[in-house]
């Protein structure tokens, strides 16, 4: 057992999701198994299903801060002022010098050099009109320094760089800072705009990795036979970390402690996930945790709505927990799309929940079950009842081959 | 224009970039960023819009002759007197 200053607890949540912009409301829309994607129609590439978030930009900054940043930028902010709040912690009250923001990010920096080209077109590509703006809404520490400047925060921060496995990346990177004593508190999390570059839904078309369907509420659908890809969706989810000694002392709500992680490589493909990595990330994180496969209650699946990437994961969780007792298994994307950065954190608060209301929410939009993708206990359609909930592993991958798992346990108390 | 014209512009583009700033008490004679919400990337957004809207090119270094609406009335009073 680890000593309490080296546990390491999620005291506040700040989200902003396709269908809601707090916790309350996300774990609504995800036990309703009610979609966030619409319809949208982007420059040159036209109409595509997508999540866009609605939140109240101006809540914590003024417009014109909104203007001069980034989309990320002003998701970030807002969520990091939300799970502030929701832990409790006033401006006042926690030490700025002592705290890091660590954001993990699939990509940055495409919808601000598309806008500034689109715009350039009109002076003839005379790049004295290239805005002054252009550098610090690109730098890849935009939405983590956004973050900082709007909170006055003088503790290092950073961006994480993980494809769709940032949103774990960044929690790992939080713990791991917190353990080492280089910060006391830890906003980490996960963002995303990549709803706003048209080039992010182009290339996943020319990939064939782009979901397409009549219905955008139907588009993403993971473990489904009529799969047909990705539904790209904008999103950010950001937590406040902190040593489990401060947060008892402080008499702070425990959302749950993180007790393990896992990353590795596939070192194989570019695009093309690979199970037995997979497989081997997650039990990473089990040997982390010292959990055996049986006490995992939750598996939140990656799964994004891909041919071979559901039927990739399936096999790896079949691999791990097969034959265990089997965990509940759900997909957040099928309800929200795929928030790329922002996945993982997103995806793991829509399941953090559980550990009070003892339901697992449903997967959506699976009407007929690929029989490569058969899972014992894949909740569908209605949420699950359980009565014992308490640890969830969360799975989230990324091109390159980037593996992530990390395990989140209820904090009962006395131990 | 005139030099009320070139300041009523300046006023302008400051709103443009926050509709928030407040230009009831603004001294014409004092610093604009002493007295509003502005940093060196808004100020910048000033420049940028000149160039737009008239095709000006202010140098970096007579920035400082556009700290005050006096002292940019001056400044671009003879870039803009045909327009």
């Amino acid at each position: 057992m680890l000593a309490h200053h080296q546990r390491i607890v999620i005291t506040g949540v700040g989200l902003a999701a396709p269908g809601a912009s707090n916790l309350h409301e996300f774990r609504k829309q995800v036990l309703d198994g009610r979609s966030g994607i619409q319809e949208i129609d982007l420059r040159y590439f036209g109409t595509a299903p997508a999540g866009l978030c609605s939140i109240p930009e101006t809540k914590y900054r003024k417009k014109k801060e909104n203007k001069k940043g980034t989309r990320a930028g002003c998701l970030g902010v807002y969520c990091a002022h939300e799970a502030l709040l929701d832990a409790g912690l006033e401006q006042s009250v926690y030490d700025k010098a002592r705290t890091g923001v660590y954001i993990g990010l699939t990509e940055h920096g495409n919808v601000e050099t598309e806008n500034e080209i689109y715009h350039l077109k009109q002076y003839d590509y005379d790049v004295a009109y290239w805005s002054h703006h252009h550098n610090p809404r690109t730098v890849l520490n935009n939405p983590a320094g956004e973050i900082t400047v709007s909170l006055g925060i003088t503790g290092p921060h950073y961006s994480i760089g993980a494809a769709c496995a940032a949103g774990n990346a960044s929690l790992i990177q939080g713990v791991q800072m917190l353990r080492l004593g280089e910060v006391d508190m830890a906003l980490a999390g996960g963002v995303s705009e990549s709803t706003g570059s048209f080039g992010i839904f182009a290339s996943f078309k020319a990939q064939g990795a782009l979901a397409e369907a009549a219905a955008p509420e139907q588009a993403c659908r993971p473990f489904d036979q009529k799969r047909n890809g990705i539904v790209v969706s904008e999103g950010a989810c950001i937590y406040v970390l902190e040593r489990l000694d401060r947060a008892l002392q402080r008499g702070a709500r425990i959302y749950g402690e993180i007790v393990g992680y896992g990353m590795n490589s596939d070192a194989k493909d570019f695009v093309l996930p690979f199970d037995q990595r997979q497989a081997e990330c997650m039990e990473l994180a089990l040997a982390k945790a010292g959990l055996r496969p049986d006490q995992i209650d939750i598996v939140s699946t990656h799964a994004t709505g891909t041919k071979q990437g559901d039927a990739e994961e399936c096999r790896a969780i079949r691999s791990v927990f097969q034959g265990t007792g089997s965990p509940f298994i759900n997909n957040t994307k099928s309800i929200i799309g795929h928030a790329m950065g922002a996945a993982g954190v997103l995806e793991l608060a829509a399941n953090l929940p559980s550990f009070d209301d003892q339901l697992v929410h449903p997967t959506i939009n699976l009407d007929d079950p690929d029989p490569e993708c058969l899972l014992e206990n894949l909740v569908v359609g209605e949420p699950a009842q359980g009565s014992t909930l308490s640890t969830i592993l969360n799975n989230s991958f990324g091109m390159l081959g980037i593996n992530s798992a990390v395990i989140v346990q209820a904090y009962r108390g006395s131990s | 224009m005139t030099r009320a014209d070139i300041t009523d512009l300046i006023v302008e583009i400051i709103a443009d970039i926050d509709d928030e700033a407040d230009f009831d008490n603004l001294d014409p004679e004092k610093p604009l960023r002493d007295q509003l919400d502005l940093d060196s990337m808004d100020f910048l957004d000033i420049v940028m819009e000149l160039r737009k809207r008239y095709k000006i090119q202010i140098p970096e270094e007579d920035y400082p002759q556009l700290a005050t609406l006096n002292s940019c009335a001056t400044y671009l009073e003879p870039m803009l007197k045909d327009v």
